[in-house]
């Protein structure tokens, strides 16, 4: 039953993902008839307390990205509170399965944690705050169209009587909730719309044990885990005595994927794990490597008959009438997640036949799935702590190994609660990676370098596959492999994407905007058809573009802000880029300067942003912010390589992150033109790699068709 | 037994002496504020205050903090909010948070040393590691503390060394 649940909930997800589909949820109303809720629970989302404490509930996961604030806000505006005394808690997904999944979706990814929810959160609080209003016309004994609410109090307008939120929420609470609301004009919006602080921050700074790995529990024992290096392989032996006899371990858990050591401290339990002897039987993955996948790949771009994603026009027969042929090849390397949190996940059966999970997790309801389905129990015999993420970019929606993991090694300590850690090894040789890919482009260019036609081939690894297999597209296209080319927004009147899935041994996941390596191809490919074309890459593109077109709209913004065109220092070039994804529209401007020996320089990014509206406009430019670093590490250094089965780096010094010294000058423009929802925490990461390899062509003359850089000479030719 | 000095106060602990600071502080002592991120001593999230002195714990043995005073995240402000805390809310620096504590413990000792710092020497220095993205607010927040002099910023002393 958890299986069908957490299915049916990955593919209402899946469906949303890029393609810019809110989902809908019904208006929260069974709040009253839930037993044990408190007293000032007026509905699912919003408990008022009688000091006028308001407690908005969030059922989306904080991993940094802001969501839970901009959620609070958003009930907030519509409740009319004061905002000083909104307090936050995250829904419970063990009530949520009681209560007949009240609080929608728990998952927390493909940018949607606002843009999905924002209706059924803002109807929360202008059925809440029309609920209050009732309250208090009953308790005056006039009509509520002579009251009305604001900041927390409900007035009587022809008398000027007043009453507290705090002091209504009893009686409020047991009132039928209004059959329609109305919501605010976004252009009136007092809180939401609004930079307030992050509500998070305060713990954060302060150092509180918010995170998966804080949990301390009375009695609590650490675990460690080894997980069979090549991936897919099994537990064959371990001998375990000398860790068995170390300091403070308490057992060693065998299971087919994996050992573990439970000790009193993690760094015992570490130890330990090291003076382990483990067989493992690798079931035939032993000799991949970095070659073996990339003549898979390319075996894959040479194959017949492939499904086609796309198809406008007769793409063959525009590119054998074209005047001229501009050919391509790109490719990406695996990479990992590599959240500075390791996966981790405390568990505790408890003697009453309960299981507490506490995790970090981008899904609580999927979480509560893998839990119960480990444990062989209902899912109302299980909760799951939602705590804050250490990072999650992806890692920890989709797959709950870590607490399947946690789970499993609890179950052999009965009464106790074992912490789960992975190391920064496990965590780096273990992950569901961005996939490897290649691509060819083909494309057909008329006498004035206009393009006729497109001929895309793809191969790469289906993420869907592994983590999704019920959301795959006809003839098994995977719409996170092909994005970006299935839907490009260039009017080109023949088009043809075809779609090789080679999937490899390797676990491929969702990594921040899922597809993201189709961007950096198509955007360096439109610069390579605007240099044959003998065009100024912004208006080669323009050009292509619909009047009225978002990512028209984008682009001329940040040329704008950019100054596209105008003089630049000396020894610093310009590249240019458009993205639409994950429900927003996206341009960038990149400028890098390149020294003597190669050494690339990310200098000044400025991006523009559509995203319909904007709930926290602060932390909407600190999201853009963060995809530039996430995405600089990826075009500089960072990539996994496969080597005798196995992923090769194993720390921060084979896969470096960006340091203070390498953040180069942001600058966010936020361009919000209405009438849709866009997302925040991926988009600005889209255009980040071609826009740079763009400028790093003005400045080299060298085309990038690979990342990272550091496989490339950038000495100018 | 081995004795330590965290936060001001004296604390006895039955430890390995090569176990890494940071596991006696987290495990032991029940101080979790300094994050594991690497333990090879590259991302900086265990940093903690050995006599004034930013230090991966990590890869420090709990052997040589010793008679040595250790601060950590949970001990920087008797009460309230270190400065540098309170800069790092006002210009809402942390994203996910986990390398932060880690942060302002470098920015701590950072303007301890250099009240104010150059570009650079904030290059040089903050050489933590932050996943999300945060460096273009801690390095505002930090140029922010160098203006406002200690004093006059905030009612916290600077105990913590």
């Amino acid at each position: 039953m958890s299986i069908v649940l957490s299915r049916r909930e990955f593919i209402r997800v899946s469906a949303a993902i890029g393609g810019g589909m809110a989902l809908e949820f019904s208006l929260p109303g069974v709040a009253r008839a839930f037993p044990g809720a408190p007293i000032g629970e007026i509905n699912a989302w919003i408990v008022i307390h009688p000091d006028d404490r308001v407690v908005i509930r969030i059922a989306r996961s904080e991993m940094g990205q802001g969501t839970l604030t901009a959620l609070a806000q958003l009930v907030a505006e519509e409740l009319d509170c004061d905002w000083a005394k909104v307090d936050t808690e995250f829904a419970s997904p063990n009530e949520h399965i009681r209560r007949n999944r009240v609080w929608g979706s728990m998952s927390t990814g493909g940018s949607m944690g606002v843009r999905s929810s924002q209706d059924t959160v803002r109807r929360a609080g202008a059925s809440a705050r029309e609920m209050l209003i009732g309250a208090a016309a009953a308790r005056w004994q006039v009509s509520a169209s002579e009251c009305s609410a604001a900041n927390g109090l409900v007035t009587h307008r022809p008398t000027g009587r007043m009453l507290r939120y705090g002091e209504l929420a009893a009686e409020a609470a047991k009132l039928a909730p209004p059959k329609e609301v109305s919501l605010r004009d976004p252009a009136a919006w007092k809180i939401a719309g609004k930079s307030l602080q992050r509500l998070d921050i305060p713990d954060k700074v302060l150092g509180r044990p918010v995170f998966g790995v804080d949990v301390a529990l009375p009695g609590m024992l650490h675990a460690s885990i080894a997980q069979c290096p090549v991936f897919g392989g099994r537990l064959r032996h371990v001998d375990s005595q000398a860790a068995e006899a170390m300091r403070g371990v308490r057992k060693v858990i065998r299971r087919e994927g994996f050992v573990a050591v439970v000790a009193d401290s993690w760094w015992r339990a570490n130890e330990a794990l090291k003076k382990l002897r483990i067989d493992w039987d690798h079931r035939g993955n032993g000799q991949a490597n970095n070659e073996t996948i990339a003549a898979m790949l390319g075996e894959g771009l040479a194959a017949r008959n492939l499904p086609e994603a796309r198809r406008v026009g007769d793409a063959p027969a525009a590119l054998a009438g074209a005047a001229r042929i501009v050919e391509a090849e790109y490719r990406s390397p695996y990479l990992n997640h590599a959240t500075l949190e390791p996966q981790t996940c405390t568990a505790w059966f408890r003697s009453d036949g309960f299981l507490e999970v506490w995790t970090s997790t981008q899904n609580g309801e999927a979480s509560l799935a893998a839990a119960a389905e480990e444990a062989g129990l209902p899912l109302e015999r299980v909760e799951v702590h939602k705590m804050m993420l250490g990072g999650g970019f992806g890692r920890r929606g989709g797959p709950q190994d870590f607490v399947r993991q946690g789970v499993a090694i609890a179950s052999e300590l009965r009464g106790t609660p074992v912490k789960l850690m992975w190391s920064r090894q496990e965590d780096m040789q273990h992950g569901f990676y961005r996939p490897a890919s290649i691509v060819r482009l083909r494309a057909g260019l008329d006498a004035q370098g206009r393009v006729v036609a497109l001929h895309t081939r793809i191969a790469c690894p289906s993420i869907l596959t592994v983590l999704m297999p019920g959301s795959l597209g006809k003839e098994g296209i995977d719409f996170t492999a092909v994005r970006g080319f299935s839907d490009m927004p260039y009017a080109v009147a023949n088009q043809q994407v075809d779609y090789a899935m080679r999937n490899g041994h390797v676990p491929v996941g969702f990594w921040r905007a899922p597809g993201q390596q189709n961007s950096f191809y198509r955007e360096s490919f439109i610069d390579e058809l605007a240099l044959a074309a003998g065009r100024d890459p912004v208006a080669y593109r323009l050009a292509m573009l619909e009047p009225g077109d978002r990512n028209r709209l984008v682009l001329e913004a940040v040329a704008r802000a950019a100054g596209w065109g105008s003089p630049l220092p000396a020894g610093v070039y310009r590249g240019v880029a458009i993205a639409d994804g994950f429900g927003s529209y996206t341009a960038m401007v990149a400028e890098v300067s390149v020294g003597a020996e190669g050494n690339a320089k990310v200098r000044r990014i400025v991006v523009a942003i559509d995203s319909g509206y904007v709930v926290n406009p602060d932390n909407c430019r600190a999201q853009a912010e963060s995809n530039v670093v996430y995405g600089l590490g990826s075009i500089l250094y960072q990539q996994n390589n496969v080597r005798n089965g196995r992923i090769v780096e194993t720390n921060f010094h084979d896969f470096r992150l960006p340091r203070i010294s390498e953040m180069p000058v942001v600058e966010v423009v936020l361009a919000p033109t209405g009438g849709f929802w866009g997302g925040h925490g991926e988009p600005a990461i889209l255009p980040l790699a071609p826009a740079v390899c763009n400028a790093l062509f003005a400045a080299t003359g060298r085309r990038i068709r690979s990342l990272p850089l550091s496989d490339h000479d950038l000495r100018r030719v | 037994m081995l004795e330590l000095i965290v936060n001001s106060r004296r604390h006895s602990v039955d430890v390995e002496p090569e176990m890494p600071l940071l596991w006696v502080l987290r495990d032991h002592l029940g101080f979790s504020g300094a994050k594991y991120g690497c333990g090879v001593g590259i991302c900086g999230s265990c940093t903690v205050l050995v006599d004034g002195e930013a230090v991966r714990s990590c890869t420090m043995p709990v052997s040589a903090a010793i008679g040595r005073k250790v601060v950590t995240i949970e001990g920087l402000a008797e009460n309230g909010l270190h400065r540098v805390q309170q800069a790092w809310i006002d210009h809402q620096v942390p994203q996910c948070g986990y390398c932060q504590t880690g942060m302002i413990i470098a920015a701590v000792a950072l303007l301890a040393k250099v009240p104010r710092p150059s570009d650079e020497e904030i290059d040089r220095t903050m050489t933590n590691l932050c996943r999300c993205g945060t460096y273009a607010r801690v390095r505002k927040a930090i140029h922010a503390l160098a203006e406002a002099p200690p004093a006059a910023a905030g009612k916290v002393p600077e105990e913590s060394r």
